[in-house]
């Protein structure tokens, strides 16, 4: 690798109550590529990108953005560094109390101060490009699929045009075909933005449709990572039996 | 197991929720005296916490008004002094229950709101989600709640007072034979400012604890959704406790002197 890696986690740790979740992840993604981590359930997956967001802290080890050690941020400095982020959260975390479109601009109404009719001309045009009608603009969260609510969070994560997105399990709950929108939904608009991407997801259908790269996270540190064309003859036990879903293998049912 | 060893663990837990609490409510109110500031969330929670209270507080202050004034002319009445009944139902009103009664409403309506809303946003990740959109919680969420209950509980107190006072009014001119003209002027003649000054400082302060309350234990809120009934309960039992605990101690520091 020659660039710099736009976002690079080193030595990670962090346990919660005495239980060790993730004991040294390394891991780096290089500028404009999409970096997919798979694992099982409860192995950490979503901490470790909330450390990389900054919405935790690890007990040890570093994050970098472009080479910078970010991993101590507080305060503006904190908040100026996820303008840089767009994340797209398991449940889609929306405002319960806002309308869509509010929604949608939320760090443009509330951070950068746009006046009102700007901001939600803006967040229109952020629901045509996930699917959605313009009439969906002052319907509220509660009143969406779950399908709509994850296209609704997924445009309230690129409103800003961010430099990283994250998506944590962006399929998960929906059917195969309105998975398969939201797939082509992510590699649309992570080619149109140019940025880099790390997704997480049980999914390999998903997996292989939006990573160009995917890496394997279990017992706390990353065991495998390879194209995403390689998963299916990665050599390693434990990828073998995650992608052929067999319940006999390395990986026993205790996490 | 040894005792010295537990009572020193649940020493040091307890100090340690102290130190984790004085340490969010710092951050509350410096949140609360830099930009920037988000006045669009604090009118909603002054609707929400204050006007919507009012009827509810006002009830059970006119009816704890009323008992007290019948208690007070019995108990008067052993040595013979109905008469001061009017004075010193205003003086526990005013002093005393109005905000307490107040506060302790406001603990169970507004702590418990405040503590499942917040908590159930900890649940839905919607609080990293405001992280992630460049807002910080503490000025978005926390410092709107503890400005609109610190604002909003003394001028409930205004009204719980009057409507308190009003209560012994009614009981005295329908069933005790006062003179409703008399009744209010020797209210009136007796209160000092000082009376109801202090009542609506001790408003304030319970009105910082019943938000704080409600604001920690919803944000610190871990575990789904038994996570936040959880959370609920200790947001009402502990503002409750704190509004007893905080009377006592500024009553005393009142009435020195
Ligand atoms: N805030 C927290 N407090 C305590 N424990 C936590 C917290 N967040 C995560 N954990 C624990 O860390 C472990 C890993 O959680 P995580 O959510 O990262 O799993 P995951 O890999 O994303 O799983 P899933 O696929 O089910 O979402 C779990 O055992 C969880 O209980
Ligand atoms: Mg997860």
């Amino acid at each position: 690798m020659t660039a710099a890696p736009k976002l690079e986690l080193k030595g990670v740790r962090k346990t919660f109550n005495g239980k060790k979740v993730l004991d040294g992840v390394d891991l780096a993604v290089a500028p404009g590529r999409s970096l997919v981590i798979i694992g099982g359930s409860g192995q950490g997956k979503s901490v470790t990108i909330k450390i990389a967001a900054g919405l935790m802290r690890p007990d040890a080890g570093k994050v970098f953005i472009d080479g910078k050690d970010v991993t101590r941020l507080r305060g503006a400095a904190q908040r100026k560094r996820a303008a840089q982020f767009g994340f797209l959260f398991q449940g889609a975390a929306l405002f319960d109390s806002l309308p869509v479109w509010k929604n949608i601009a939320f760090r443009l109404i509330n951070a950068d101060k746009t006046p009102q009719d700007e901001a939600r001309e803006a967040a229109v045009v952020a629901l045509g490009r996930v699917g959605l009608s313009p009439s969906v603009a002052d319907l509220y969260p509660g009143e969406l699929s779950g399908g709509m609510q994850k296209r609704v969070g997924l445009a309230r994560a690129v409103a800003a045009r961010p430099e990283i997105l994250f998506f944590d399990e962006p399929t998960t709950g929906l059917d195969p075909i309105n998975a398969d929108v939201i797939n082509n939904l992510i590699v649309e608009e992570v080619k149109r933005l140019g940025c880099t991407a790390v997704s997480i997801t049980h999914d390999l259908v998903s997996a292989r449709k939006i990573g160009d790269e995917i890496a394997m996270l279990h017992n706390g540190k990353i065991i495998w990572r390879g194209p995403a064309a390689d998963i299916d003859h990665s050599g390693n036990a434990y990828v073998e039996q995650f992608v052929s879903g067999r319940a006999d293998g390395p990986m026993t049912n205790g996490g | 197991m040894n005792p010295v060893r537990a009572i020193g663990r649940s020493t040091l837990g307890m100090l340690r929720t102290a130190g984790a609490v004085a340490v969010f409510a710092a951050r509350g109110v410096a949140a609360l005296l830099t930009p920037p500031w988000f006045f669009g969330q604090w009118g909603g929670q002054l609707l929400a916490i204050g006007f919507f209270s009012l009827p509810v507080v006002g009830l059970v202050v006119l009816f704890t008004g009323a008992a007290l004034a019948l208690n007070i002319y019995v108990g008067g009445g052993r040595f013979n002094a109905e008469q001061i009944m009017p004075q010193v139902v205003a003086l526990g009103i005013v002093r005393e229950l109005g905000p307490v009664l107040a506060a302790v409403m406001l603990a169970g309506r507004v702590s418990a709101a405040i503590a499942a809303e917040i908590g159930a946003m900890r649940a839905t990740e919607q609080i990293d989600a405001l992280q992630t959109l460049s807002t910080d919680p503490f000025r978005y969420l926390i410092a709107p709640r503890l400005l609109a209950a610190v604002i909003t509980l003394p001028l409930l107190t205004v009204v719980a007072d009057i409507i308190g006072v009003s209560g012994g009014w009614l009981v005295a001119t329908a069933t005790l034979n006062f003179s409703g003209a008399l009744y209010v002027q020797n209210t009136w003649n007796f209160l000092t400012s000082w009376d109801i000054v202090s009542g609506l400082i001790k408003a304030a302060v319970f009105g910082f604890l019943v938000a704080l309350m409600g604001c920690y234990h919803g944000f610190n809120a871990s575990g789904g959704a038994r996570g936040v009934g959880r959370a609920t309960t200790h947001a009402v039992v502990s503002a409750a406790i704190l509004i007893f605990a905080a009377d006592y101690i500024m009553t005393s520091f009142f009435t020195r002197s």
